[in-house]
């Protein structure tokens, strides 16, 4: 887990992130291809620097957030493992996998996890709750400069009290699984990692 | 008693069509050229004869008061009348509950077809048989359209893959497959076929592999299925035309020439892409031309649906000049204008397309049934067992395996896999129809001698999965559990947070350098919003983003819900903002803020809702002007309005069970009671408030009761309501009065002009009254 200075991956590695996450070997070594393409410092780890210079990601309203996600609390640089690990949730829902191991817990790419993923990119404070700020924050970053604050405001009043069943004027994770129970995230939330 | 006097008049009617359309149709002889049953317009002949006629005889005769001249309207008397009573027909099965739950529609109109058909040749006339040129140019291309105007776009193109598998794969095995097999069972000596060549074994097979889309939108209509699956049945029906068409043309050119060469193949497949490229670039022509068109119809809204309609028939007889695929082209052209007309037209002019659209598609779809079943009865037949029987076991087999085979590729590749489930659906569902028979019938006698027995098994093959497929396929649907369509509407939850997930998702894909599905979408996206919407949408509304678009079409829907049952008097705005204001405790203060000053539209509606409220005593006849059209929100009729308030008022009830008022410590039980039954607007109802004389409501508050339950009603599936923010104490009622509701108005205009701000619309500004809806595709 440390950095190394050789960015070579090594046997024991692509089978523990394997077990961790489920991708195939062909799909690791393709994406650790990608991850070094995009680790221009070459030492092993990207920043945020080197996120940014994706060019579509730039013009991406939720680029920031995104990166952001990559990154663990506080830490500055991301290596492999967390980058897999990030991109496992993406990862499409299999049904076979629910038979394999019960015990393991649940695997990264759940629907529930990728809900909490996309959940989290709202909650910036952890607070477990998308309150009303953070919710017109992200409005404002999809809707663009064009919209008033009070018409924003007005949608996400009425976005939290659809969403909101407790009353505590904000939703919960709970309450945001419930709103989106007809979309189907499994299809949404998946990439198709080709082989 | 409807029924029996339903009954008498349809019997009417087929009696009169019996005796007319016997008369005209002509005969439909075997291999015969066929002459469609085509009345001359020779109208004017008989008249000069008569003329003539009268002439030449002395002037004895007396001027005719009184005339039978029946050859004068023949055709579209007789146009006319098959199309009424296509749609009695279609009335009388809904008054039939029972046997419409059981029996699907088209079973039922093939069932009628039989009878009108049996009883014109009982008559002794020859009963008209379903013209492959009024079905092709009349009939089908108002079902398309429909279909293609309405279709889900978003489905259409995540499933697009399998789509394209099932259709253009699909076809071409069953065509093959079929094909092949049946010229085998033709070399049988049994079977004393040995006439049939394979290039007609192939070209039936071709005609017959095609699922037709008539058929299915017909039966899947009834039986709800999940999205999903209707969309990938729908879709395939719709895009395998552009393969029957070029296997059609191509057997037929074949079958006129003597060799086959590797050429002639590859030519097929070019020709192929040809066609449904082609067709979707004619459709998307003339898409963008309406679109284009639409932006400039402010000022001529009346005529705004026409455009929709004509530039799509263009486009389908366009494509047909070419050979093209008309269905692909009209699909084309649907969909390409769909989403900038709707920000164009006014809300009126959506509801005309789309009701006119239904209308005629339903008329069609009817009509095309019940001349099935006159052709049935009509067209010369030549049975043969064995033909017929294999060419609906080979169609059956080939179906069930192509769809199998296919899945098994297509799974490698889905996201969302498909179980057997589906597949069983898929492959059930896979009905041919009206446009099978009708190419059959196209076929020239000379190439294809053995035309009438095509003729009787293709018949055979519709029936079969019109009927049995279709009648059975609901109680399998409910049998296996096969997941419904969700009815709900879509919440602007979901609109949120599925475009938030579209950006993320995108993201995602550029960080791991896979360009996928929402890569391309994004980038689709983002030339459309650049480019084409400053050229095809006009004024404001190109800017406009989707999610505010989308909000404000929900805002809209909800203010002419209410307005029409609500009389009126609480504006729009008081719904959504009356919610916002009341449930967020701490922003409370903000409706004392100033408001930005209102649109002119606001302004505009406010002072129209008032006007026609205030003077309802008095009945106002509109000038009728046919250029322009009047928004009038009263054209329920007052009586209706009555009867939703009163609706409204048990509903109140009900919800204000669940309130938890902090009553004002003055309050009495009389007071409570008082306050729930009392409704300003209702005169002539009974109510408590007459036996509480004393007590006075206040209703100009804008927090009062009666705002808050009108939003309940809109809240019924949603949270519990929240608490009245009533603190004005000593609550007063005054006996309800004329006078009130006038009251009412003014001090609430006030308020609800500041409720106004949430319906703030950076839309078009100078707007006439008609109320323009956003659309969302």
């Amino acid at each position: 887990m440390g950095s190394r200075a050789s960015s070579l991956l090594r046997e024991e590695d692509i089978e523990e992130i394997k077990k961790e996450t489920g991708f195939s070997h062909s799909q690791i070594t393709r994406l650790y291809s990608r991850f070094h393409s995009l680790d221009k410092g070459e030492n092993g780890a990207l920043s945020r620097e080197d996120f940014q210079r994706i060019p579509e990601l730039a013009i991406n309203p939720l680029g920031d957030r995104i990166i952001n996600a990559f990154f663990p609390e506080g830490e500055d640089q991301v290596n492999f493992r967390g980058f897999m690990r990030t991109l496992a949730h993406f990862r499409p829902v299999e049904d076979n996998e629910k038979n394999k191991d019960p015990t393991s817990g649940e695997p990264l790419n759940s629907r529930a996890n990728k809900l909490l993923f996309a959940f989290r990119l709202y909650d910036l404070d952890r607070d477990d709750k998308i309150s009303r700020d953070e919710l017109l924050q992200v409005l404002r970053m999809m809707v663009g400069v064009n919209i008033s604050d009070e018409q924003l405001g007005s949608i996400a009043d009425r976005t939290i009290q659809e969403a909101d069943t407790n009353g505590d004027m904000s939703i919960s994770f709970s309450e945001f699984t419930k709103v989106l129970e007809k979309v189907d995230v499994e299809q949404k939330m998946s990439i198709r990692f080709l082989h | 008693m409807e029924l029996k006097m339903f009954l008498l008049v349809s019997g009417l009617l087929v009696g009169s069509l019996v005796a007319l359309g016997g008369a005209s149709g002509s005969p439909a002889k075997g291999c015969k050229d066929n002459k469609p049953p085509v009345i001359e317009k020779d109208c004017h002949e008989p008249a000069k004869n008569r003329t003539d006629k009268k002439e030449n005889e002395t002037v004895k005769k007396s001027f005719p008061v009184l005339s039978l001249d029946y050859e004068n309207v023949r055709l579209p008397f007789e146009i006319s009348l098959w199309v009424l009573m296509a749609s009695l027909m279609k009335l009388g099965f809904h008054l039939m509950p029972r046997l419409s739950s059981i029996v699907p529609e088209s079973c039922l109109l093939i069932v009628v077809g039989l009878l009108v058909g049996g009883l014109i040749k009982l008559v002794g006339e020859v009963p008209p048989v379903l013209e492959s040129k009024i079905f092709f140019f009349y009939l089908l291309p108002p079902i398309i359209l429909d279909a293609g105007y309405f279709l889900p776009i978003r489905q259409f193109t995540e499933n697009l893959g399998t789509i394209l598998m099932f259709a253009v794969v699909g076809t071409l095995w069953n065509a093959f497959f079929v094909g092949g097999l049946l010229y085998g069972v033709c070399q049988l000596q049994s079977a004393n076929l040995g006439d049939v060549n394979l290039l007609s074994c192939l070209l039936f097979g071709s005609i017959l592999s095609a699922v037709d889309p008539v058929a299915v939108l017909a039966v899947f209509e009834e039986i709800h299925i999940n999205e999903l699956l209707h969309i990938l049945v729908f879709g395939e029906s719709l895009l395998n035309d552009a393969v029957t068409v070029v296997l059609y043309h191509l057997f037929e050119e074949f079958s006129n020439a003597n060799t086959i060469t590797a050429t002639d193949v590859f030519l097929g497949v070019v020709c192929f892409l040809v066609v449904s490229l082609g067709g979707i670039v004619v459709g998307a022509i003339y898409g963008i031309l309406a679109a284009f068109t639409s932006r400039f119809t402010s000022h001529t809204r009346v005529i705004e649906p026409l455009f929709v309609f004509v530039y799509s028939y263009m486009a389908y007889l366009s494509a047909e000049v070419f050979h093209l695929s008309g269905i692909m082209a009209l699909i084309a052209c649907g969909a390409v204008m769909r989403p900038y007309v709707e920000a164009n037209i006014s809300h009126k002019s959506h509801t005309t397309i789309k009701y006119f659209l239904k209308m005629w598609s339903s008329v069609s779809d009817t009509l095309i049934f019940i001349f099935l079943g006159v052709s049935t009865v009509a067209g010369p037949h030549e049975w043969n067992w064995i033909f017929v029987g294999a060419t609906l076991f080979f169609c059956l087999v080939a179906r069930v395996l192509g769809v199998i085979g296919l899945t098994f590729v297509i799974n490698k590749f889905r996201i969302v896999k498909l179980t057997s489930k589906d597949q069983f659906i898929i492959a059930y569902g896979g009905l041919r129809g009206a446009i099978a028979f009708s190419l059959v019938y196209l076929l020239s006698c000379d190439h294809f001698p053995r035309k009438n027995m095509f003729l009787t098994a293709i018949i055979t093959v519709i029936f079969f999965t019109v009927f049995v497929q279709g009648m059975t396929i609901r109680p399998l649907v409910d049998l296996l559990a096969v997941k419904k369509k969700q009815e709900t509407k879509r919440s602007i939850n979901e609109e949120i947070h599925t475009q938030f997930l579209d950006h993320l998702l995108t993201g995602i894909e550029d960080i791991c350098g896979h360009y996928g599905h929402h890569h391309w979408k994004d980038k689709l996206n983002r030339f459309n919003k650049k480019y084409v919407k400053k050229c095809l949408i006009a004024g404001e509304r190109s800017k406009e983003p989707q999610l505010i678009a989308f909000y404000h079409k929900m805002e809209m829907k909800q203010a002419i819900e209410l307005v029409e049952s609500g009389g009126g008097s609480k504006l729009p705005s008081a719904m959504p903002s009356t919610v916002s204001m009341q449930n967020i405790q701490p922003k409370r203060s903000s409706q004392e803020r100033a408001l930005p000053q209102l649109s002119k539209a606001r302004e505009e509606e406010i002072r129209k809702i008032l006007r026609t409220n205030l003077q309802k005593t008095r009945q106002r006849l509109y000038s009728y002007n046919r250029h322009t059209l009047i928004a009038d929100p009263y054209e329920d009729g007052w009586n209706e309005m009555l009867i939703r308030r009163k609706k409204m008022k048990d509903l109140e009830k009900k919800m204000n069970n669940y309130l938890t008022v902090p009553a004002p410590p003055s309050d009495s039980p009389s007071v409570a009671r008082a306050r729930l039954t009392s409704d300003p607007q209702v005169r002539g109802l009974k109510s408590a408030t007459k036996n509480i004389p004393s007590i006075k409501v206040d209703f100009a508050s804008p927090q009062n009761p009666e705002s808050f339950s009108v939003e309940d009603e809109f809240r019924q599936k949603g949270s519990q309501p929240k608490e009245s923010k009533e603190d004005d104490g000593g609550l007063t009622m005054k006996v309800p009065s004329p006078e009130k509701q006038k009251k009412d108005k003014t001090p609430d205009e006030e308020p609800q002009q500041r409720l106004m701000r949430c319906l703030s619309d950076p839309g078009p500004a100078a707007e006439e009254e008609d109320e323009d809806d956003p659309f969302l595709p």
